[in-house]
Parts: structure tokens; sequence; C-alpha cells
């Protein structure tokens, strides 16, 4: 048995040492948002947050992370939405939306540690693929959510047709 | 988001769960939210299209697919625009498929391509909304015993105009429903719009932020297996046989299917299943493709060029006496390698044979009925006795549309576990492997110029292998694929002599519709039209202008663009501007991209797209489109797929690479230029400039041509 701490909830799972924390989220717990991609630690949609620190939990044991805190994209915003997705919902970030999760626990975890990235810092701590390319939406949702000033959400009542608006 | 919850466990299958919020529910669920699969809870329908409840909800249904393009939002708006509901009422529920099949395809396609789903559903939608709104207010002014005429409705609410009495929406959608719809509605135009042509807000997003269970992987049922799978790594090759003694001794192993061409290992967990998928010893008859590889690949294309008698796209003029007497001529060679879709989601389909005869799929599907088809083919089950239940994508781009090959193998590895469900998920080694590639293509281009530099013709050979006659082949005529020919088949330039051949060169790769099929040709025609601007020593968008005719619709799109972007006005030391523009999928784009090259990296810091499609349905959505567009086509600079020993040689992300956030361009600037009177896709449109006008600027800052991708080292180094 391993005793796993994951969104504040002390849950034991009966599975091979080795297993990634990533099936152990996904077929034990059925914690699904957490996603699988490649399995590789190449494209970031497993990330999950251990100790404050994201990590790839496709190529972490489960084991290695006994009696560390895990935080999933469930456990975000349980009540409430975070700055993060708050700032992704207004910024109109997802597309496909399959990497979402990764990337919202990446940047949760940079904003952590840095609360008014810059560009470069974006750059270096958002290593994530997303196919649909919503890079650019990503970059200015950090922003956002940490409070810098952004160029507006194209606004809601846009009307391109000859319409009045 | 509660009738949906309740309408799925009225079908019985499942208790909806919220597991959310760190609770670790283990309880089941299917996909919900903005996912809902139609309700069957015997609320009257008003039209098959929309159905209101009596506390005013609105629920829109959806026929199409949503994977990112969002079309979902877009369907429901111009339903909402003319029932003129209020917007914040408005659910969705995808159509169920059997359901659609039963009533005779009432739902039109559910087909999600070619950037078609507005363009091609918009009339009988906004008919369907405007109908909807005509019985309500028939029914409230039957019920307040006054003409119809004297009732207008908006937002929900109907009112009499004189006496000022209202009523909304809901109260009077039952008696509505009995009303025959009519036949004949006026529609509204554009510049009335309220709803449609706004930047409303997806209505799937906060289930993208929240991790909710909304992708084909996510499905949960009860008494769940997963199943892992390997396909012979040779196309076209079968399973001889297989030793799974050593896989089924494995823990939580339930059992190992064999397909025709693929072998399943059925586990309590997937990566049990994978684990166990990699202690498989089988041995493959890989057919007579053993040997295949790129340099057989190549040589069957150049006899493809070098051939007689090709079928002919375009043939007018006379092209051959035009290049005999032309004072110059260009002749160029582009190439472009096969490319996987590699969608985020890997392929999945969970299947369950139940135990009444029945059944039931769940599928990321670009095409439900053509899912529901395959499936019930596999099983050997009637239509009428399957359904399909759509999630949501994570990811499509085509792949997920004509092939089904995913849901056929669920089927067939439930098919063993009659009673359960059986959740098929492809590793990303399986899914980058044993896709339906772009085609890989070599083109031939040549053209004459005339003492004055103006194009007096030009002849292509396309030698590709036919996506249609893979997938449609019904669709070919003469010999001619038009996803193979387009952008020369259809080349707005107005060029006296014109020729265009193409030679079929099918090979044992897979080939399938890839984000705007037959994009290659967009890169070819419009960085051989710079080398052609180049010889004539014009500036390349003059040069362009003057070979489009005054109502071209793509002539006012590329000065758009090239407008916005300061053409020809200085830029920063080391920046240079390249530009093109195409047309297709029945929209108009011009692209302008900045770029510098710095020790043989190309770095692109601006974007401009321009695009006229008739109509602008969500201005925000059709952004994130143009967005996407470039970083999705930037990976096109640097990726290829390699065959070797008749297989697919990259695996996974650390050698087929996606562009990450380090190569997203500061800027993209999206120009939208809607003129009215059709109606233009945006998912794809946005693919075809990006490559050619990226390249065209490389050319502009090194003087290099690059006519074969991906780009080499040593490509884009100053000559």
């Amino acid at each position: 048995m391993t005793q796993l701490n994951v969104n504040g909830r002390l849950v034991d799972v009966d599975v091979e040492p080795e297993m990634p924390l990533l099936w152990v989220l996904r077929d034990e717990l059925r914690m699904e948002g957490t996603k699988y991609g490649c399995g590789i630690a190449q494209c970031g949609a497993c990330t999950v947050l251990v100790d404050g620190q994201a990590i790839r939990s496709c190529v972490t044991p489960a084991s290695a992370v006994a009696g560390k805190k895990i935080v999933t994209i469930e456990g975000l915003g349980a009540k409430q939405l975070t700055s993060v997705q708050k700032a992704w919902v207004e910024q109109g970030v997802p597309q496909c939306g399959y990497c979402q999760s990764g990337m919202i626990m990446a940047a949760t975890a940079l904003l952590a540690k840095k609360p008014h990235p810059t560009d470069g810092d974006i750059d270096e701590a958002m290593t994530n693929l997303c196919r649909c390319g919503t890079y650019g939406r990503v970059r200015t949702a950090i922003h956002a959510a940490a409070g810098q000033k952004v160029a507006a959400a194209p606004a809601p009542a846009e009307a391109p047709n000859g319409q009045k608006v | 988001m509660n009738a949906i919850v309740k309408s799925v466990s009225r079908r019985g299958f499942l208790k909806a769960s919220a597991a959310i919020g760190g609770g670790l529910a283990l309880e089941f669920y299917a996909p919900a939210g903005a996912l809902a699969q139609m309700a069957t809870d015997g609320q009257p329908e008003l039209t098959h299209w929309v159905v209101i409840y009596p506390d005013d909800r609105v629920v829109i249904r959806i026929a199409r697919s949503e994977m990112g393009q969002g079309s979902l939002t877009g369907l429901a708006q111009l339903v909402a625009e003319e029932l003129d509901c209020d917007w914040s009422k408005v659910a969705t529920e995808f159509v169920s498929p059997n359901e659609h099949i039963r009533r005779k395809r009432a739902w039109g396609s559910m087909s999600t391509g070619g950037s078609a789903g507005v363009r091609t559903s918009q009339e009988y939608l906004r008919k369907s909304g405007a109908a909807a709104r005509e019985m309500l207010v028939s029914a409230a002014a039957t019920q307040w015993n006054v003409p119809a005429s004297e009732c207008t409705a908006a937002r929900s609410w109907i009112t009499h105009g004189s006496s000022g009495r209202k009523v909304s929406y809901g109260k009077v959608a039952a008696a509505a429903a009995k009303i025959e719809p009519p036949k004949d509605v006026k529609l509204r135009d554009a510049k009335d719009w309220k709803i449609a042509g706004k930047s409303m807000r997806r209505l799937e997003i906060a289930d993208k932020v929240t991790g909710k269970p909304i992708f084909g992987v996510d499905v949960v049922l009860p008494n769940m297996l997963m199943a892992s799978i390997v396909q012979c790594p040779v196309f076209l090759g079968k399973v001889k046989s297989v030793d799974s003694a050593a896989a089924e001794k494995m823990r939580g192993v339930k059992g190992v299917v064999k397909g025709d061409n693929f072998v399943a290992v059925v586990a309590d967990n997937w990566w049990r299943a994978n684990q166990a998928v990699k202690q498989l010893k089988v041995d493959w008859d890989t057919g007579q493709y053993g040997n295949a590889s790129d340099e057989t690949i190549m040589a069957s294309f150049r006899e493809g060029l070098a051939a007689s008698d090709l079928p002919k796209a375009r043939d007018v003029g006379d092209c051959a006496a035009a290049l005999a007497s032309a004072a110059k001529v260009v002749e160029a060679e582009y190439y472009s390698p096969y490319l996987s879709h590699a969608t985020m989601e890997p392929m999945t389909g969970t299947a369950w044979f139940k135990d009444d005869g029945t059944l039931d799929v769940w599928t990321s599907t670009q095409n439900a009925e053509a899912s529901i088809a395959a499936a019930s083919e596999t099983a050997g089950l009637p239509l009428e006795k399957v359904e399909v239940h759509k999630t949501m994508l994570g990811g499509g781009f085509g792949r997920r549309g004509a092939p089904q090959d995913y849901v056929r193998q669920c089927v067939t590895i439930a098919k063993q576990f009659a009673g359960r469900p059986v959740k098929m998920i492809w590793s990303r080694e399986e899914d980058m492997q044993h896709g339906f590639y772009r085609p890989a293509s070599l083109v031939k281009m040549k053209a004459g110029l005339d003492a004055q530099g103006n194009v007096v013709a030009m002849h292509t050979v396309v030698a590709c292998p036919s996506i249609l006659a893979l997938l449609r082949p019904e669709a070919i005529a003469k010999g001619i694929d038009t996803t193979a020919v387009r952008s020369f088949s259809d080349s707005n330039y107005t060029i006296p002599s014109q020729r265009v051949e193409y030679a079929m060169k099918n090979g044992h790769v897979p080939v399938g519709f890839w984000r705007a099929p037959g994009l290659q040709n967009a890169y070819y025609r419009e960085c051989f039209i710079d080398e052609l601007a180049a010889a004539a020593g014009k500036d390349p968008l003059e040069f362009r202008l003057a070979m489009m005719k005054d109502d071209d619709r793509n002539k006012a799109v590329l000065r758009a663009a090239a407008k916005a972007a300061g053409w020809g006005t200085p830029l920063a030391p080391g920046v240079h501007r390249g530009i093109a523009q195409a047309d297709g999928f029945g929209s108009y784009t011009a692209m302008v991209a900045e770029v510098s090259v710095k020790e043989g990296a190309v770095h692109l810091h601006r974007v401009v797209f321009a695009i006229d499609s008739g109509y602008v349905v969500n201005p925000d959505t059709c952004r994130a489109q143009a967005e996407g567009n470039v970083i999705f086509n930037l990976g096109q600079l640097y990726q290829a797929h390699s065959i070797r020993d008749g297989r697919i040689v990259e695996s996974n992300f650390h050698d087929f690479a996606l562009p990450r956030m380090t190569q997203m361009p500061p800027k993209v600037e999206v120009v939208l230029v809607p003129t009215g009177g059709f109606w233009g896709g945006h998912g794809e449109p946005g693919a075809l400039c990006l490559v050619p006008s990226v390249l065209n600027a490389v050319y502009a800052a090194t003087g290099k041509r690059v006519r074969t991708l991906p780009i080499k080292d040593g490509d884009v180094r100053k000559a």
C-alpha cells in the first residue's frame, strides 16, 4: 500500500511502486483531469504539483511521491476558480482544451514562485505542448493572473458584420 | 447544467458524479456539461434543433463535433440569434447519432471538417431558430386571442404591442411545440445581429479550465476495463501469430485480443495494459512493403513527374507555345514530407456490448455518422442497435473523421469482453506511427515571363499520394484528386496559359485529411510566385496584385494585410517581410510575416493575417483559429516523418517536435474583413499562407529559397 496525499485527502493505493502517478490518478483514483499525452515527460499534459513544484506525473512513480502534497487540476478552484483559471476563461485560452490542465498547473507553480513573471520566465517555465497553438493566450493569461496590465481581451460587444455595437 | 446531468442519469447507464474539488469520487460518470447527448425526457421540441424548458432554459442541439475550433458556440449563436432568446439561458446538447439515423438524418451532416461546420449549416440552423420564434409568438398570440402580427419576440420574451402583455418563451413552449413549423421564414440581416457576430464566450470553456472529464479518454463506466494495443509497424501488414504468455501473467491483465493487424492487451489499468503490450511477442507479416523508404517513395514521385499523358486538372491557353516563346523561363521543384496530426489526445474509443444486444460507443470523433457505421459494421449489429456518444475531442485536425480505425479496434476488443465496457487508448508511439498522414509531395513548376516581366504561362506537375483514393474514392473524377491539386487548379492568378497535371503516386503510407488538405500547394505556389517576382525585378505585392482581377475578393484581402503590416515601410535592422495570398475552405486570406534569421535559425517576430469569410459569427473564435494556425503551421518548417523498412521512424514528441511557447511570435494580428454575401470557414484558411509568407521573408533575409521542407542546417544561412 502506498499512501498519497491528493488535494488534501489521504488515500491508500495498492499499486506497483513503479506505476506512474498519472495512472494512479486516472485509473485508480478516477481523477481524469490530468492527461496522458506522451508518457516520456515531453508534453506536460500530465503536469501536477508535488510540494508546490510542477512535475510530469507520467514519469513520476507513485511511490516517489508518497507523503508529499500532490495537487491536481481537480484540487484547484474546488470552491471557486483560482486567479489562473479565471484569467484562462477571461482570455479564452483553451481551444481543444486537452493540454490545458497541465498548462494551468504549470502556470500555477510559476506564479507561486514568481508572482510577476517576465516573458522570459514564462518561456522557461511553460514547456508544455499545445497542438492547437494557444501559446500567445497562455502568455497573456499568465500576465493577467499576475495582475499585470495586458491588452484587453476582445470586447464581447465587438461586431464586424456592419452591426451596431 | 442540471438538466444535462439529469439527462445522463435518465439514460440509465450512469450516475453523474461531482468528481471535483479533490473529492476522490469513485462513482461513474460520462462526460456531461457542454457535452450532454440528447435528452430523452420527452420535453417537446419546437424544431428538431431547439427545445425550450418551462423555466426558459434553451437547449440547442449540435450535430457537429467540437475539437477546439469553437463551432459548438458559433452554431448555437446562429440558432439563438434568430430565436432571439436570452443567451445566458442557452445550453447545448449533441445530437444522438442513433436518433439521427432513426429520423432519417434529420440533423443533416454530422461531419466536422473542411472548415464547414458553420458555412454549410448556417442556413438551416438560422431558419430553425426563426421558425421556433414564430411558433412561440403564434402560441402566445393564440393564448391572448390577438393577431400574431401584433406581437414581438426578444430576449426570451413575447410582448403584445398595444396591451403590453408579456410572456416568457418557457411558458408557451409546450403550446408552441404543437404548432406546425412555418415553411417560409425571413432571416435577419447580419447588420441587425445581436448574438451572432459577437465574441460570445465559448460555452464549454469552464469545463476546460477545471479538468472536467469531457474527452474520449476520460470516459468511466461501471466495471470498465482498459486496453492498449500494438499495430503492425509496417502499414498494411498483418498479425501472423502472437505469443502472449508473458503478458498474460502480468498483474491486472484480463486478456489478449488478436485483431487482423493489431494485438490488444486488456487490463484493469491502462498502464498495466501498456506494460503488458511491451511483453507481447508478435510475429508480423509485414507484407510487400517492408522495404519501402523515403528513397523508394521519392523515386515513385520522380517517376510521376516524368510521366507523359498525365490527367490535367487545368488546361487553359497554350502553355507549351507560351513557354517556348517566353523571354525568360523560371523552373523550380518543391518538396514537403509526410506529417502526422499529433493530436494531444491519442486515438481512443470505449465500447460496451450490453446484455440486451445493443452496443454503446464513446469516442472523440469528427464524424459521428462514420463512427456509428464503423461500429455497426464491426459489431455485426444493425445501426438501430448501436449508439455513439460524442465526447469533446482533444484535437482533431482531420485525423478523427473518415478513417475510424480506432472505433473498429475498440469494438473488436470489447466484443471479446461482452457485458463489460472496454476503453482503448493508443500510446503516443502507436498514435504517431499509425496515422493518416499529410501526404508528402513533389511538385515541379515552370513559368514564362515576357520582356516586361509579366507571367505568360505556368505549367505545374504535382506528384502526390491521393487522400481521396484512400478515403473517398467516389470523389475522384478523371484521375484528379482535388485536394492534391488545389491552389494550382483553382489559382486566382490571371496567367493566360496554365496547365496543371497530376501524378497520383499512392504508396503504402496511409494519407488523410490534415488541417487544410492540399496546403502544401499554397506554399509551393506562393513561394514560386515570389521567385517569379524576383526574376521580373518587381515588388512581390505589386507583382501579385497585377495578376489579380479587380473583383477578386483576395485582392482586397491582400491589400488589407499589406496595409495593416505596413508593407514597404522600414523595419528594424535584420528584420524582413514576406507576403502570400491564397483562398480556400470558402474564405480569402493573405499574410505578411516579419522574420529575422540568426545563425541558421528563423525567428518569427510578427504575423499579420487578413481574412474575408463573408460573415463572422464569433470574432474571438476566428482570431483564436488564426493564432493557432500560425503556430500549428510554423511546425511545418521543422517537422517530418521519414519512412524506413516500411515504417514511420519517429515515435514521440522527442523526434517529432511540436512548436513550443518560445516559438510563438510576439505579435499575431488578425484583420477580419468580412464583405458579406457568402459564408467562408475559419478552421483551415489560416493555415494556407503561414509557410510561404515566412519562407518568402527568409528569402528576403538570406537570399536563399527553401524549396524542401523541413529546413535543414545550412538552408537558411546567408549565401
